[in-house]
């Protein structure tokens, strides 16, 4: 059975501000007849222990694909083309050299290892990620004998013991209920539960309130921080949603068509963005606190097709702040702004 | 002047069990809503999935019979009542409100070509004139910001954002004196949300519409909304002016769905009413006020008596006996 996590551990993975999982460079690709779609073009980022990392973007950013690439489950005919993702030591180990992700077969067995076990994801639809045909306590358990020798008993013990973590009502009674009996929001919980099932260090959780309403998204996102501040969890959220991000993340990765535009800590990113995507992202979101009736600033445009990716630095076309003859002709280079920052436009230097 | 008036609107579903189908229950989707909308105003009818906010804007429409309850609609200076009308005098009626719908990818036919999309409604209405239609099809798209060069495409070559502006020049072709807007932009990128909103508001302002707004997402109804109602389980729980119920909501519901929004912005990481339990079953509803079981301030009484909707203050309905006693959380 996997260690249950100590309070000490946890304080200390808190304390160990150095990162578990460092992201850079990334790039995955997909290969279609059409042509080529850069899903995520040259992303890097860290992860810490005991804090969250927020994803944020609109569709087509390449978050999820960001996500699934360090889990090493993209879809062909995507492949990581470059780059390289490390994580740091292993449960049993913290000392064990770190790994790149990026360098390991997909279906090799260290890989295998360390997804489920090492690295958790959540995904945003419960439904569609669990089988029917199972009860979700055979799911759970399922989950924690890949990755421990531990009995049938054990399992189905502690997949009881998981749904009482995660606040699953009569965990006794739900273990042997199947998906489609519960609610969004259970079938959240029993989500969180499987991905907890072999205490992880990493967890990603891609838009995991997403389809759920907002009184139960609060319950969510209680729920993960709660679990994080007992676990020292390092957890990657991605959404496009500004309001979760300024409610979860300690810091922020802002992506647009597959690169990270900007990346700060969220009182930054919020109170004083330097990037133009982000700045007009933030003046569009419609907000509880606005005015009634006021008009939202608006971004032209929409966000181009994969297959038409501008050239130069992917958002020029839609930017108010186009410099001719610049933006549209270079990729503008990752500028790094002050100590946790990082801005990448040319309004900030680096011009060719 | 009062476009719509919908006043104590059922609607229930049979469940039907066993093999002779015989009905064991009713879900109670809709149950006692009443609300009223005038000219050239924004209703937001607001709550989460399964509270029956849907199936009010379906019977109104008349997509779905009412159980029980009046549907008054105003048009011309002529009152009909929706709700009891047959399917054939209907007909006259129905050109008067419009819909948008929610996904623009499914609610536009990917083999018909722009022109023709917005055009049927007006040939289905008497516009037999191809010239006449194509001028007013040319209005049409100028009025939702689209280039008269798009007539010829096809949905397929558009956005999201553009299909949506799609749906709402066909919603716009004959004129109707009421709208229905059924989440017309939870489907868009957040960067999009704002282009349609705006022209939404736009488009009411010229053309002085009226809107009756379902939707979930509080922070876009307060950027339409000249009032909102809010449901819960099949009723409506309070309704009034958007700056009032978001600054100080007068029902425990409202407060807990306004604090449980994510507010952009990160120093206001608020202590929030956090919700315990989930929503009630409408087919076996708690008695008493449907809210009692997940309601902090729920007494005696909340659990056995079921709570009218009064009007507490001018343009104020809430439906809570507590309403004049709490003092309530709200935004800002």
């Amino acid at each position: 059975m996997p260690p249950t996590p100590t309070v000490e551990s946890a304080v200390r993975a808190r304390a160990d501000n150095t990162p578990i999982l460092s992201v850079r460079e990334l790039k995955t690709h997909f290969h279609l007849t059409e042509g080529i779609v850069r899903a995520v073009d040259g992303v890097s980022f860290d992860v810490r222990p005991g804090r969250t990392l927020g994803i944020v973007g609109e569709s087509g950013c390449g978050k999820s694909i960001t996500a699934r690439s360090i889990l090493g489950i993209v879809d062909k005919p995507g492949r990581i083309e470059a780059g390289e993702i490390w994580l740091k030591g292993s449960a049993e180990d913290p000392t064990a050299p770190p790994v790149d992700l990026a360098a390991l077969a997909p279906s090799s067995p260290q890989m295998r290892a360390i997804r489920g076990k090492e690295i958790a994801l959540i995904f945003q639809e419960p439904m569609s990620s669990f089988s029917h045909y199972y009860t979700v306590g055979n799911q759970i358990m399922e989950a924690i004998r890949e990755h421990s020798d531990a009995t049938k008993d054990e399992a189905h013990a502690r997949a009881i013991e998981l749904l009482r973590t995660v606040g699953v009502p009569q965990p006794e009674r739900r273990v042997d209920e199947y998906p489609f009996q519960l609610s969004g929001g259970l079938r959240q919980r029993v989500m969180i539960a499987m991905a907890l099932a072999c205490d992880p260090r990493v967890l990603i959780a891609d838009e995991p309130t997403t389809a759920l309403d907002v009184t139960t998204q609060a319950q969510i996102l209680d729920l993960l921080r709660s679990l994080q501040e007992q676990r020292g969890l390092a957890l990657i959220l991605i959404t496009h949603d500004m309001g979760v991000i300024a409610e979860m993340a300690d810091d922020v990765v802002v992506m647009y068509l597959g690169r990270a535009v900007e990346k700060g800590p969220v009182d930054d990113i919020f109170h004083a963005p330097k990037h133009p995507y982000t700045r007009a992202l933030l003046r569009s979101i419609p907000s509880i606190m606005a005015e009634p009736r006021t008009k939202l600033a608006t971004l032209g445009g929409s966000i181009p097709h994969p297959f038409n990716r501008p050239a130069g630095c992917p958002f020029h076309p839609r930017c108010p702040e186009f410099i001719a003859g610049v933006c549209e002709t270079a990729m503008p280079p990752v500028l790094p702004d002050g100590e946790a920052r990082e801005v990448s436009c040319f309004l900030y230097g680096g011009r060719p | 002047m009062n476009v719509l008036e919908v006043s104590d609107l059922r609607k229930h579903f049979p469940i039907r069990k066993g093999f002779l189908r015989r009905v064991v229950g009713h879900v109670r989707a809709v149950d006692g809503v009443s609300f009223h909308i005038r000219k050239g105003e924004t209703l937001a009818l607001v709550g989460e999935s399964g509270c029956g906010k849907t199936t009010v804007s379906r019977c109104i429409l008349r997509a779905l019979a009412p159980t029980s309850g009046a549907i008054r609609f105003q048009v011309n200076g002529v009152v009909v009542d929706l709700a009891t009308l047959s399917k054939r005098e209907l007909k006259r009626y129905r050109r008067h409100m419009q819909m948008v719908f929610q996904d623009p990818f499914s609610s536009l036919n990917p083999r018909m070509g722009i022109a023709d999309i917005i055009g049927e409604p007006l040939l289905v209405n008497g516009m037999r004139s191809a010239e006449e239609r194509r001028q007013r099809v040319g209005e049409l798209l100028d009025m939702v910001q689209l280039p008269r060069a798009y007539r010829s495409r096809f949905p397929h070559a558009f956005s999201g954002g553009q299909r949506q502006r799609i749906g709402i020049a066909r919603a716009l072709a004959l004129n109707p004196s009421l709208i229905v807007a059924d989440e017309p932009v939870s489907a868009l990128d957040v960067s999009v949300q704002a282009q349609i909103l705006n022209l939404m508001l736009d488009l009411q302002d010229r053309l002085s519409l009226t809107y009756l707004f379902v939707a979930h997402d509080l922070s876009v109804v307060k950027h339409i909304s000249d009032r909102v109602a809010v449901m819960y389980v099949g009723r409506i729980v309070e309704i009034a002016g958007t700056q009032s119920l978001y600054e100080a909501p007068k029902h425990p519901y409202t407060e807990a769905l306004l604090s449980a929004v994510p507010k952009p912005d990160p120093r206001i990481r608020a202590d929030r009413v956090i919700l315990e339990r989930e929503v009630a079953d409408p087919a076996n509803p708690p008695p008493g006020c449907h809210f009692h079981p997940r309601c902090r301030y729920a007494q005696e009484r909340c659990r056995v008596e079921a709570p009218p909707l009064q009007e507490i203050e001018p343009n104020r309905w809430v439906s809570c006996h507590r309403a004049r006693e709490l003092s309530l959380r709200g935004v800002r």
